[in-house]
């Protein structure tokens, strides 16, 4: 198999079945848990806490106070991860090439060099949190298998876009190929993992916020 | 022949003088990857070679590659030194048709077995018993294994011959293969292209001629000197591609300013060629000089690799049937689940036994 082949493969076939996996394993995940069901709270819910599940949204975002120096490296690092990876994704003028073919709608890139640094930021963000994970003794004893295996399966995308952009290690048609591999591992194994929070995220903020709202907890 | 011209008599005899020759070697001495000082040896190397006898097979092809050698605007230097090589077999060239070109190829094999080259253009079919090509009542295939016995090395000119090229493409219905899928016990260069850049061809020819050897090839078995860089690290838009600029259609303001054609689909990054450096049509201009992305013809598959005018990060075959598919596969696969789970919880609640104080003082 040339590198031309493999790159053939992962743009038609291996990109059909690696986004099949994907949306049939989050139809599959969004089923599983909104079937589950919630017992019916029979208690009166406590005045002016409607919006709790909204304002959760958005709250936790941001550390709580009385956290913010214990958990400051990572918030810190998890921002800058998060925003790098966004704006490689979604800012990348390729990639919105991409979404232009798939989806019928586009919106404007920014400049490659700035995207570029973001990547690079990603990357580093990344790699300290690794690096912060293990060197922090309550985090490493809480970490497992499905940590790491996220946390590889997020770094490749990123780690082998950048290498094929700057021509670096392999050649580009293999690179390229590699890079597109590696984002379909991603999709493949996104559902099943804790990755999966990128569809849940939002929505079981909103649950948290709504029960403790129900209860009158200070939020 | 007995009083074999040389290359240098029979290019004075055209007209050609030494400072053109030695332009020539010139181009060729870099294009192969060879230090600017080596020109003047060249010529005197390439002046000094008599005759070499060479047999064309044409096999499913267009003839592109053939018209890309003798089709230049002004007779080229390319294009005579391929009217000096003994073209003993060629079917658009040669002026013995039938039988009589026939036996002026078994009369070449005879003649130089073990020493003669063998040009191959076209994928050669393996379907219906090869009956989708035959030249004089043989198949392409028969033809090939024949004539690769005597030669001294194999040069497959053109994708097809090389990686199969648009016969090959899926769904490949003569079932063509490249000439290495064939040969094994012969050195094999490939001078990918659709069709190859004519210098290209000549370049190899000429340093066969020189070294009586193959010159250094790369995973694909070409040459590395011309196939070594992409289109894309040599593109002379490659600034705009680096800061993100773009042309959105053929005829906007960046088009106009000659952007970068990757949103078109150009396909200059994963093409190995030398036409950004080379250019074609006597160094007027390359594809991307005139406005279009790169189709990557040199490149094994490309007529496979999606639209032309699709970009290398685009899928190439739609998604959204699979993506319907799986989401169906993915709300039944959920249904059954959430049966499995409530029929679990319900199981679960009705084995559950009610502990009471009575139970507990036991
Ligand atoms: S036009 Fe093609 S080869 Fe040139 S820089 Fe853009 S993508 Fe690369």
């Amino acid at each position: 198999m040339s590198h031309m082949d493999l790159l053939i493969w992962a743009r038609g076939t291996g990109l059909q079945l690696a986004l099949g996996v994907f949306v049939a394993g989050m139809v599959l995940r969004f089923f599983e848990i909104y079937s589950l069901g919630r017992k019916p709270d029979l208690s009166t819910p406590r005045p002016g806490k409607a919006w709790a599940g909204w304002k959760t949204i958005v709250s936790r975002s941001f550390p709580h106070p009385s956290m913010a120096k214990r958990t400051y490296p990572t918030v810190v690092l998890g921002y800058i991860f998060h925003i790098g990876f966004f704006v490689a994704l979604l800012f990348f003028a390729p990639h919105i090439r991409l979404f232009r073919e798939t989806a019928g709608f586009g919106w404007p890139a920014l400049p490659t060099p700035l995207v570029d640094a973001m990547a690079l930021a990603a990357i580093i963000g990344l790699l300290m949190t690794l690096g912060y994970r293990l060197y922090h003794p309550v985090k490493r004893f809480l970490s497992n298998f499905d940590d790491y295996l996220a946390w590889t399966l997020t770094l490749l995308p990123l780690l082998t876009g950048y290498m094929a952009f700057h021509h670096l290690l392999l050649p580009y048609t293999l690179m390229l190929a590699v890079h597109i591999l590696s984002v379909e591992l991603l999709l493949v194994f996104l559902p099943f993992t804790k990755l999966v929070h990128v569809g849940t995220i939002f929505v079981s903020r909103w649950y948290n916020g709504d029960m403790l709202g129900h209860k009158g907890a200070r939020l | 022949m007995h009083d074999e011209p040389t290359l240098a008599a029979h290019l004075r005899r055209q007209g050609i003088s030494r400072r053109s020759f030695l332009k020539f070697c010139a181009a060729t001495a870099s294009l192969m990857g060879m230090s600017p000082s080596m020109a003047a040896e060249m010529a005197e190397k390439l002046g000094k070679v008599t005759r070499p006898s060479v047999i064309w097979l044409s096999f499913q092809e267009c003839t592109g590659c053939t018209e890309s050698l003798t089709r230049s605007h002004s007779p080229s230097l390319e294009s005579l030194l391929f009217d000096f090589i003994s073209l003993d077999y060629h079917h658009t060239l040669q002026a013995a048709s039938g039988e009589a070109a026939e036996h002026a190829r078994e009369a070449a094999m005879k003649a130089n077995f073990g020493n003669y080259l063998v040009l191959v253009d076209g994928s050669i079919p393996l379907g219906e018993g090869g009956a989708y090509s035959t030249i004089a009542g043989r198949t392409n295939l028969d033809l090939l294994q024949e004539t690769a016995k005597g030669a001294a090395a194999i040069i497959s000119i053109g994708t097809c011959a090389a990686y199969g090229g648009i016969p090959y493409a899926d769904p490949n219905p003569t079932g063509a293969v490249p000439v290495s899928a064939i040969i094994k016990d012969k050195p094999i260069i490939n001078v990918p292209g659709c069709p190859p850049i004519p210098l290209a061809i000549t370049g190899v020819v000429a340093h066969y001629l020189m070294f009586g050897g193959l010159p250094e090839l790369d995973g694909l078995g070409r040459p590395k000197s011309i196939y070594g860089e992409t289109i894309h690290d040599r593109c002379y838009r490659r600034p705009f591609y680096d800061q993100g600029k773009f042309a959105k259609t053929f005829d906007d303001e960046g088009a106009r300013a000659g952007w970068c054609l990757f949103e078109l689909g150009c396909k200059g990054p994963t093409t190995y060629n030398a036409c950004a450096t080379t250019k074609w049509n006597g160094g007027t201009s390359f594809p991307i000089e005139s406005g279009h992305g790169c189709l990557g013809c040199s490149e094994p598959n490309f007529w496979d690799a999606g639209s032309f005018y699709k970009a290398l990060s685009a899928p190439i075959s739609p998604l959204g049937k699979a993506a319907a598919a799986a989401a169906a596969a993915g709300a039944a696969a959920g249904v059954a689940i959430t049966f499995h789970n409530r029929s679990a919880k319900a199981k679960a609640k009705a084995a559950h036994q009610t502990v009471t104080v009575k139970d507990l003082e036991k």
